[in-house]
């Protein structure tokens, strides 16, 4: 019975998913009813699930990589609908749910501890720090999103095939304007963690520290490049999968390397 | 009570046919008022389209009505047999569900045709020539089509190369307010889908043709710039889409030619449509980073594709027709026994 809100939270991105899945096969696809119907009552109990967690642990629930997961599909739900509806990417919707139900497949289906690493910090900055970096890292999620969206559509339209996918993907230009305003978000939220933790004055893991900073420096050298239009929007959307999927492979890597020391 | 429907379309009359039936706004009123004469119709909407007119009535005795409304005709048009097709509920029904949803348009699909039914309809109520009956029948037809339109895909796609044209634009740029185009070589299919896209919003119109004197003149009725045809590359640098469609033997947009242009364009898209046989642009310029080439057969190829789609739609519109047919017949019925 624990479990029953993040079940049902992973239910309900399994449902809102497969039926856009159904509805582009069958060519019955309209945007914006029941996946974000679904992303919303995700939302919900997503929020629940942490309140409760929070209950329990008397503070932010991030503190096992169990934790970070749940937290993570929690702020990239958040940022899709504070900032991805503005957009009316009505298709980036399902990619979102597609992402968050693998996440809490990943999260519940395999063996990863839910017991925190080590000591729980009861920091203000310190827990300001890790929100802000998982929703920052909601802000990537999204952005990486948009990128696929944006190679899917650049190959639809060079390939001169037509088909059902360029009809309900959104327009190439906006995809792109999408990708980096979400690269933009992501960078500033990671931005102001860095410096809540640096003031918080909280002990460091080494290569976990390094590593952050080698992806936020990434992630600002790619706008950098794009401000100054030396990065074409193609490699952009690119480097933003690859960069987010590092992110997403070696941050809970290092995590579960330094917890299991 | 019956719904009656009696007409001609291009189905099966030509134009010079068509044309002599045709009812125009201005005799809309008189026309109607003189339907409503006919012994034993009960009331009647004109539908007067480019590729059809076709009358609907509500009647208690059909075949007295399909007679009177045949003389009717014989007298205004001076047709001595007109063509005219006939149904009688529940086909009639059947039939306008299907024009309401461009079933049985020219084009399969089209949706110009709901706004014409819509505006026969606000005619006849003006004129006072509708009945219970057809009021119900026109409003549920409007339903019909909005949902054949929104649950298949019987809309889907563009029908035609310039609507094609502009519906990749839409894919490309989204808005095209604001947008800059360039037509090298002043052909009818480029003016009609620079005319297009001018219609969409686009900004500017450089026209550079091999006659400056003809680039002038489509640029002055379109709103637009002429150019001299070797100067084209000079104007090129903000250019978001360029048409091509010149005489040129071989081609004259090349990779070579395009590429340091394209460099400082910032990553902003270029679209080229080539409507030109032989081709004007070099096929490996959609090679190039940012740049979408369709010549005119990856075009026509999209229009089929388009045309397959909202065939293959046909059979579920139908069924949805035949579900809403049915809904109107127990209407009537039980219409009709609440008044017994």
């Amino acid at each position: 019975m624990g479990n029953t809100l993040l079940v049902t939270a992973t239910f309900v991105f399994l449902v809102g998913f497969s039926y856009t899945l159904y509805a582009i096969g069958a060519g019955r696809f309209r945007p914006g009813r029941v996946n974000l119907g679904a992303m919303l009552v995700g939302f919900v109990l997503l929020s629940a699930e942490l309140w409760k967690r929070g209950q329990i642990e008397r503070g932010c629930p991030i503190n096992s990589l169990f934790d970070v997961l749940v937290f993570m599909s929690w702020s990239i739900v958040l940022i899709y609908l504070l900032v991805g509806s503005a957009y009316r990417l009505s298709l980036l919707g399902s990619f979102t749910s597609a992402l968050v139900l693998f996440i809490l497949l990943f999260a519940q289906l395999l063996p990863i501890s839910r017991i925190p690493g080590g000591p729980v910090m009861r920091d203000p900055w310190i827990e300001f720090h890790a929100a802000l970096s998982l929703i920052a890292y909601g802000a990537f999620a999204l952005a990486a999103l948009a990128g696929l969206m944006y190679i899917l559509q650049d190959r639809q339209l060079k390939n001169r095939k037509g088909g059902a996918l360029l009809y309900n993907l959104p327009p190439i230009t906006d995809l792109s304007v999408a990708n980096a305003r979400l690269l933009w978000l992501g960078f500033g939220l990671l931005t102001v963690s860095f410096v809540a933790g640096l003031i918080s004055g909280m002990p460091v893991n080494t290569l976990k520290f390094w590593t952050s900073v080698a992806i936020w420096g990434v992630y600002g050298v790619m706008l950098g490049l794009r401000k100054v239009h030396s990065l074409p929007p193609r490699r952009i959307a690119v480097l933003s999968m690859a960069v987010f999927a590092i992110a997403l492979l070696a941050l809970p890597a290092i995590q579960y390397l330094s917890t299991a020391r | 009570m019956n719904i009656l429907c009696a007409g001609i379309s291009h189905h099966s009359t030509p134009v010079e046919v068509r044309e002599r039936f045709a009812v125009g706004a201005h005799e809309m009123s008189s026309t109607l008022g003189g339907l409503r004469q006919i012994d034993g119709l009960a009331g009647a909407v004109i539908v007067s389209t480019c590729n059809r007119v076709e009358f609907y009535a509500a009647s208690v005795c059909p075949i007295r009505a399909l007679d009177g409304l045949r003389d009717f005709l014989r007298v205004r048009t001076g047709e001595a047999d007109a063509p005219l097709y006939t149904h009688e509920s529940p086909q009639s029904i059947r039939h306008l569900f299907r024009v309401v949803s461009g079933l049985d348009s020219m084009v399969l699909g089209e949706t110009e045709i709901l706004g014409q039914i819509k505006q026969s309809y606000a005619a006849a109520i003006e004129c006072g020539s509708t009945t219970r009956h057809l009021n119900r029948l026109f409003q549920h037809s409007f339903r019909v089509a909005k949902q054949v339109r929104s649950e298949t895909q019987i809309t889907r796609g563009a029908t035609s190369v310039g609507s094609v044209a502009v519906e990749l634009a839409g894919k490309i740029f989204g808005d095209l307010a604001g947008r800059k185009v360039m037509i090298l070589g002043a052909g009818e299919t480029s003016e009609r889908t620079a005319r297009s896209m001018v219609s969409r919003g686009v900004r500017t119109v450089i026209v550079a043709n091999r006659t400056f004197k003809r680039a002038a003149n489509l640029a002055n009725e379109i709103g637009g710039m002429a150019v001299h045809f070797d100067h084209w590359p000079h104007a090129f640098e903000d250019v978001d889409i360029l048409i091509c469609s010149t005489a040129a033997p071989h081609p004259i947009v090349t990779r070579e030619k395009l590429a340091p242009l394209t460099r400082s364009r910032d990553g902003r898209p270029l679209f080229i449509i080539d409507l030109a046989v032989p081709r004007d642009v070099e096929a490996a310029v959609n090679e190039l980073e940012d740049v979408y080439l369709y010549d005119i057969d990856s075009l026509e190829d999209i229009v089929r594709q388009s045309l397959d789609v909202r065939r293959a739609e046909i059979a579920r519109c139908e069924q949805m027709i035949d579900h809403h047919v049915g809904d109107f017949i127990s209407w009537m019925r039980h219409h009709a026994e609440a008044r017994r």
